[in-house]
């Protein structure tokens, strides 16, 4: 028994940019493994429509000073590795992490204000523990994330890691030092369509070639805005598929800082039952929040606590299953 | 998909006569494209245009209701792809499947739990929206018990049993309360979807392996011969990308296509995927399945922390993305202040107002919280909308009448908005601008702080 059932493939034009993180001795890097993203020329996983040739990795979050401000689960969970950049690193390779994502939190003016010699020791150090692709983020203070981010570069010359965050207020300096050291950018722009497309063109004026850009749209917590950022980053990839060429980045999304920072996940107590297990509440949290904005588009996901891991990877590999139905 | 005011005129008379009230049959073919006339107001039109016109008009996905009343859930009737195309109208329903393999005491400790399970957010009440009862043992007496007591509950019911004399001892012991009755498979329908008749109940229809053409031919059977129209699909899918594939296509091809042999709500079960063999596997293909087009989804772990998760995510997803939820600006009590209470303010985006409240009133201590007009924006976003500056805070505190009830003239304002304390000192002269901390959590030790 069988009924004619309509075509629904959709024939989209635009192509996302393959972009590769990392780069290995024959390149003039050292990493053990190097990661591509993007390259689809359909929606997320709709495998009977288009190619997906890259999964989606899974990126994490390690600062250069032990966070002060993290749940406790956190804390709990990772243990003495927090206070030493390079041994946290190594932890979280070991954990499945794809990508590290390294914060050069101890920059800011208000914790810790360190400099550009302590920036590329720690950049070096967290090279040296581990194999896989590096992201450095600034502390987010437009004039320390020049210093540090310029200093990432150089010391990691070579490696194609990728400096962020790239925003509208701090671009120039940035892009030009991946630029004299061929590392990438994550743009960053506050969850609209036109303010991503505007910056991925004002980084494209200054000549940085476009598989060496990330794009960020801005995430929001599960309960925290997610409804918002959901919806724009479902619109930047229509977008992109329908060819708009200033688009068509890969998407990177900080699912773990945003989860963490909701009342759910840092308040074990005194709050409803219907919670249920703060534990349990919170990696679910951190899981859903990745789980959503893979759906809609997300090619880079940055994770906090170790166990939402394998979580996280486990979708992936099912969502990267290609699907027999007809 | 809804027909063109070309396509409509193409089935009208043609003759111009005017009695609709409009000039040409082509003006009157327009107003019907757009929703604004009914068809009979044509005196002319034949029963076969009829017939098309009003299958061309309903829902690409058709309005499934399940129960009666107070337990009545509507899925169903989306009539768009993508959320920010309009907007997602019916949240799925959240089920719990309870087998009949369990103990009475078991079951009936797990019933009351789900039925008694509720969370306030965002000042919205959320709760559970029925249980499945799924046959175990092949005994119809057994079933129907455990449906009759899932029935003394304020829930939706799902039946599930793939033995039609089953499935009639357990819609019997619930007549006039329209559960769903699972599933019409291709061996069984004939009889299910009798039942499902016989006693006014949706039915759902069950495809094997996301196979899409034997599930449109099932439909297409049934519909044509049983009389059954209220269906509800279950492509057979049960993993990731093959349940999003699936879901996708039959989305797509009753909303794009017009598709009618699909044009129905979708059935998961998040707990038979393929690798969820643990809570946090089955809980994110349910957030999958919330994300990506599921009506109906029916879990088999029950644990509140997860189930908070999927409720909060439905509401994001179902939220309408162009109208944000507002509380009314003002000047609210919080725990019976007096005049020496401690005046905090912030935004009337919904999400932030209950947050910050949540956290005066659970620090014990009466203070009195004054929402400005920003729009429904957060904190941040206003501010950077120009929303809730200096200013607006200003005019805001002035208007509300607050200095006529408090001796003091301080004012405490979110961590985030820092900067503006000098502009806002300068606006509101002689008064004391006092940073809260960044997230509403730190509310209660700083009240406790200024306090002492
Ligand atoms: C969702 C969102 C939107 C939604 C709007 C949602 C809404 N209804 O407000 C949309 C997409 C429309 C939007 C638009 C914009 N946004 Co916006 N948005 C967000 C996002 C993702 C989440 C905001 C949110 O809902 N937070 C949750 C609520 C509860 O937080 P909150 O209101 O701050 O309240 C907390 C605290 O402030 C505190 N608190 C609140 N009140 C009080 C009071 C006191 C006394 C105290 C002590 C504490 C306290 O308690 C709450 C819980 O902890 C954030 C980024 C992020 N991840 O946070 C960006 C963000 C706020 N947006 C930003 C920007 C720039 C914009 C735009 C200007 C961008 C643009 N397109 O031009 C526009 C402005 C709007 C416009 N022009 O119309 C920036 C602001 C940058 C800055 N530091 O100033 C952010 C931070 C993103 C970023 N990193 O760049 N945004
Ligand atoms: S009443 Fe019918 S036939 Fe007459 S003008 Fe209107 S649409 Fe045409």
């Amino acid at each position: 028994m069988s009924a004619a059932v309509p075509d629904v493939k959709e024939i989209w034009n635009g192509r996302i940019v393959e972009v590769t993180l990392g780069a290995g001795p024959d390149q003039g890097g050292t990493r053990r493994t190097t990661v591509t993203v993007g390259g689809q020329n359909t929606l997320p996983f709709l495998h009977f429509e288009g190619q997906m040739p890259h999964k989606p990795v899974v990126a994490v979050e390690v600062r250069d000073q032990a966070p002060d401000d993290w749940s406790e689960l956190l804390v709990q969970a990772w243990g003495d590795v927090l206070s030493d950049p390079a041994a946290w690193a190594a932890r979280a390779e070991e954990l499945g992490a794809e990508v590290i994502a390294l914060s050069l939190d101890s920059a800011h003016p208000e914790r810790g204000d360190t400099g550009a010699k302590e920036a590329r020791s720690t950049v070096r150090r967290v090279l040296e523990a581990t194999g896989i692709p590096l992201i450095v983020y600034g502390p987010g203070q437009p004039d320390k994330d020049n210093e540090v981010l310029v200093a990432a570069a150089e010391e990691a010359a070579g490696e194609r890691i990728a400096l962020g965050n790239c925003e509208e207020k701090n671009y120039r300096t940035i892009v030009a030092a991946a630029l004299a050291n061929d590392q990438l950018v994550i743009a960053k722009t506050p969850i609209d369509v036109n303010l991503a497309k505007q910056l991925n063109v004002l980084i494209g004026d200054m000549r940085l070639s476009r598989d060496h850009i990330i794009m960020d749209p801005t995430t929001g917590a599960l309960g925290y805005g997610l409804e918002y950022t959901y919806s724009v980053m479902e619109r930047v990839r229509l977008a992109a598929l329908s060819g708009d060429a200033a688009l068509q980045q890969p998407m990177i999304v900080t699912a773990g800082y945003e989860a963490w920072r909701a009342k759910e996940t840092r308040t074990g107590e005194g709050v409803p039952a219907e919670w249920g297990d703060w534990r349990t509440r919170s990696l679910l949290w951190e899981a859903n929040t990745a789980v959503t904005l893979l759906e809609t588009g997300a090619d880079i996901v940055v994770l906090r606590h170790p166990d939402v891991i394998p979580l996280v990877k486990q979708a992936i590999e099912g969502l990267m299953q290609d699907s027999p139905v007809a | 998909m809804a027909l063109s005011g070309l396509a409509i005129y193409k089935m009208l008379p043609q003759t111009n006569c005017k009695e609709c009230g409009f000039p040409t049959c082509l003006a009157f073919a327009m107003k019907l494209a757009a929703r604004q006339v009914e068809l009979s107001a044509c005196p002319y039109v034949s029963e076969e245009t009829k017939a098309q016109l009003d299958s061309a008009a309903a829902p690409p996905i058709r309005l499934i209701a399940l129960g009666r009343d107070s337990h009545k859930l509507e899925v169903g009737n989306e009539t768009v792809i993508f959320r920010h195309e309009k907007t997602f109208y019916h949240q799925p329903g959240l089920f719990y499947r309870l087998s009949t393999a369990l103990g009475d005491q078991e079951f009936s400790g797990l019933l009351d739990q789900i039925a008694s399970y509720q969370v306030e957010r965002v000042g919205v009440a959320l709760r559970v929206d029925g249980v499945a009862i799924q046959d175990a043992s092949g005994s119809a007496e057994t079933f129907a018990k455990r449906v009759a007591q899932a029935a003394e509950k304020e829930l939706a019911l799902i039946l599930i049993s793939a033995d039609p004399a089953v499935m009639e001892a357990g819609l019997k012991a619930v007549e006039g309360r329209a559960p769903l009755v699972y599933a019409a498979t291709a061996e069984n329908w004939e009889k299910m979807a009798a039942l499902a008749h016989q006693y006014g109940a949706p039915l759902a229809v069950r495809g094997k392996d996301g196979d899409l053409e034997g599930l449109a031919a099932l439909v297409q059977e049934i519909t044509s011969k049983a009389k059954a129209e209220d269906l509800v699909l279950d492509p057979g899918t049960r993993g990731w990308a093959d349940t999003l594939a699936a879901f996708t296509k039959i989305r797509r091809a009753a909303i794009k296509k017009n598709f009618r042999s699909l044009g129905y709500p979708v059935i998961a079960f998040p707990g038979e995927g393929a690798g969820a063999d643990s809570l946090e596997m089955e809980t994110m293909l349910a957030a999958q399945a919330i994300d990506k087009y599921g009506s109906l989804i029916v879990l088999d772990r029950f644990d509140k922390a997860a189930l908070y998760s999927l409720l909060t995510l439905r509401q994001n997803i179902y939220t309408d993305p162009q109208k944000p939820i507002q509380v009314t600006p003002g000047l609210y009590e919080i725990s019976s202040p007096n005049a020496d209470s401690p005046l905090l303010v912030t935004t009337n985006f919904s999400l932030t107002y209950f947050s910050v409240a949540g956290e005066v009133e659970g620090s014990g201590r009466p203070a009195w919280l004054l929402v400005t007009d920003s729009e429904g924006m957060s904190v941040l976003t206003a501010w950077a909308a120009g929303k809730f500056d200096a200013e607006r805070i200003a005019k805001a505190v002035r208007a509300s009448g607050v200095t006529e009830r408090i001796k003091h003239q301080k004012i405490v304002i979110p961590g985030f908005v820092a900067s503006i304390s000098g502009e806002l000192e300068e606006e509101l002269a002689g008064w004391e601008i006092l940073v809260g901390p960044r997230e509403a959590i730190g509310i209660p030790s700083f009240l406790r702080q200024m306090a002492a």
